[in-house]
């Protein structure tokens, strides 16, 4: 039964996607709902994205230099920082932080409005719910996402500078040639992909877990709780094969 | 509960020798069947819904009444069974197909379900703003019109937060009533409100049905409700109607249990067990 459950649940998140993929290209477009969504899902999670990844980078710096103090590596803390939080941490992080914050929030709002019947009431007047609400948030995360690990992944690289140069001693021009020289483009791709893949996953998950959400607010609480551990697994899961994936493509 | 209503009494020589022969069937269902977890609740329905009527579902919590609604805009898709609507039959069609059907039916859905993150004008105004070219003055004088009908002519900058639920009720009726549907189903109209609201909501469905040309389809378990509003009534009872037809052959029936529920002995009672064992 389980089994069952979990090629249905499966079954119907591939048949949400391809109707929202599908809505969100769908004439009229219905920008301003999507800009309403960007400013609030993405916008307002700037904060919370830009210090996680600010502090990551930072002690990303000192870790560095105090685990392998011997090495010299002190020159190398540029490449690092920048090649961690590029490739790996800015992109899960990001995901992770932000995925719990918008992803719960998706799930609360159309789980409350599944419970109260405002979904049916769409329905109802020839209005697809789909195309109202779902993929206008999965437009937004799809933009939102790839520009807040961007900026993540910039602020995780200024706060391993401040370390390595006020802490660590370390010149700035060094730190920053160290990082022009060895990050590549195949790095931010690779990474900025990823981060596609997730904003997708919250997006989806977030808005399948409210569209089913059934039992009034108790059911809102559980679905929402669901949404936030299926998340975190989910995005770690993918990453690693989206890892791999990448190291196969590219090499 | 009054058995000799005024309003249900006088109604029958006219309305269905009037209804019957000319007015043809706007719905017809048939054999229509839904089961959930194994259990029929809705087990071989056949009926006619006739334009220009009010017909009552009568039926204790719990018996498919609200399930039996959902068939008729294709909100809920039947196990078995059909439902033909306006020469059209519409189990089949896919969620995109019935838009056209929706547009002219209209639901009042039991708690309102008003979208709690607009104004009421901009809930009324929202179907308009999906369906119609209209200007925005256009759309704003067609929703003060709407609001005026259910009376609440102020009501329009509030949130649906701040309105009591009888207001909610007739905000979500006004909203229903945007895009002037030829037929409108009421779920539980009156459910969770106090005897003077329901009282007044009765009216209002009453005076829709007077002035604007609209079919309606009412479920309740509300007796005074159906007995003030409904042309002919269905009681359901176990997936299938005990009784269909006009208030006259309903209170001449020999059914025990519709008599029992229309003189309101038992009803109240049965309805408190009932609605106590619910989960």
């Amino acid at each position: 039964m389980r089994a069952r459950d979990f090629i249905t649940r499966t079954g119907d998140i591939a048949l949400l996607s391809g109707r929202a993929f599908a809505a969100m290209a769908a004439r009229p477009l219905e920008t301003r709902l999507w800009f309403a969504q960007m400013e609030q899902l993405g916008v307002r999670s700037l904060g919370v994205a830009g210090i996680a990844t600010t502090f990551t980078g930072m002690v990303l710096a000192l870790q560095t230099a105090y685990s392998l103090p011997s090495l010299g590596v002190k020159y190398y803390i540029g490449s690092v920082v920048a090649k961690s939080l590029v490739r790996e941490l800015g992109p899960v992080l990001t995901a992770l932080i932000v995925g719990g914050r918008i992803g719960s929030g998706m799930t609360a709002e159309i789980g409350t409005m599944t419970v109260t019947e405002q979904i049916d009431a769409m329905r109802s007047m020839a209005v697809d719910p789909v195309k109202k609400l779902v993929a206008p948030k999965l437009a937004a995360v799809l933009v939102m996402l790839p520009s807040l690990t961007v900026i993540g992944c910039g602020l995780g690289i200024l706060g391993g500078l401040l370390v390595a140069v006020f802490q660590l001693h370390v010149q700035a021009s060094v730190y920053l040639n160290n990082i022009v020289q060895n990050l590549t483009l195949a790095d931010v791709v690779s990474g900025v992909g990823k981060s596609f893949v997730f904003a997708y996953i919250i997006a989806i998950i977030g808005c399948y877990n409210g569209l089913h959400t059934e039992g009034g607010a108790d059911g809102v609480g559980r679905a929402t709780t669901d949404t936030v551990v299926t998340l975190a697994i989910t995005i770690m899961i993918s990453d690693y094969f989206l890892t791999k994936l990448f190291i196969l493509v590219v090499s | 509960m009054p058995p000799d209503d005024p309003l249900h009494a006088p109604p029958p020589p006219q309305a269905p020798d009037q209804a019957r022969p000319e007015a043809p069937a706007l719905f017809t269902v048939r054999g229509l069947t839904k089961g959930f977890a194994g259990r029929n609740v809705l087990d071989g329905l056949d009926f006619d819904i006739l334009r220009g009527e009010t017909f009552v579902i009568l039926g204790r919590s719990g018996s498919g009444k609200s399930v039996t609604l959902r068939q008729l805009n294709g909100l809920d898709k039947p196990d078995a069974g059909s439902v033909v609507f306006d020469g059209t039959d519409i189990t089949g069609l896919e969620e995109r197909d019935l838009y056209p059907l929706r547009r002219r039916v209209a639901m009042l859905f039991q708690g309102g379900a008003l979208f709690d993150s607009m104004t009421v004008f901009d809930n009324v105004a929202f179907p308009l703003r999906e369906h119609t070219h209209l200007s925005e003055a256009e759309i704003a004088a067609k929703v003060k019109e709407k609001l005026g009908l259910v009376r609440l002519p102020e009501a329009g900058p509030k949130m649906p937060s701040d309105l009591s639920g009888g207001m909610r009720k007739r905000a979500a009726l006004a909203r229903s009533l945007a895009l002037d549907p030829e037929v409108l189903l009421y779920d539980e109209p009156t459910t969770g409100l106090d005897p003077i609201t329901s009282a007044a909501i009765g009216k209002l469905i009453r005076q829709i049905h007077r002035h604007l040309d609209v079919t309606q389809v009412v479920i309740t378990h509300d007796l005074d409700l159906a007995q003030h509003v409904g042309d002919r009534l269905a009681y359901l009872s176990e997936g299938h109607f005990r009784f269909l037809g006009d208030w006259a052959a309903a209170k001449r029936s020999s059914d025990p249990e519709l008599g029992d529920m229309l003189s309101g002995r038992e009803w109240e009672e049965e309805d408190d067990h009932a609605s106590s064992a619910q989960p």
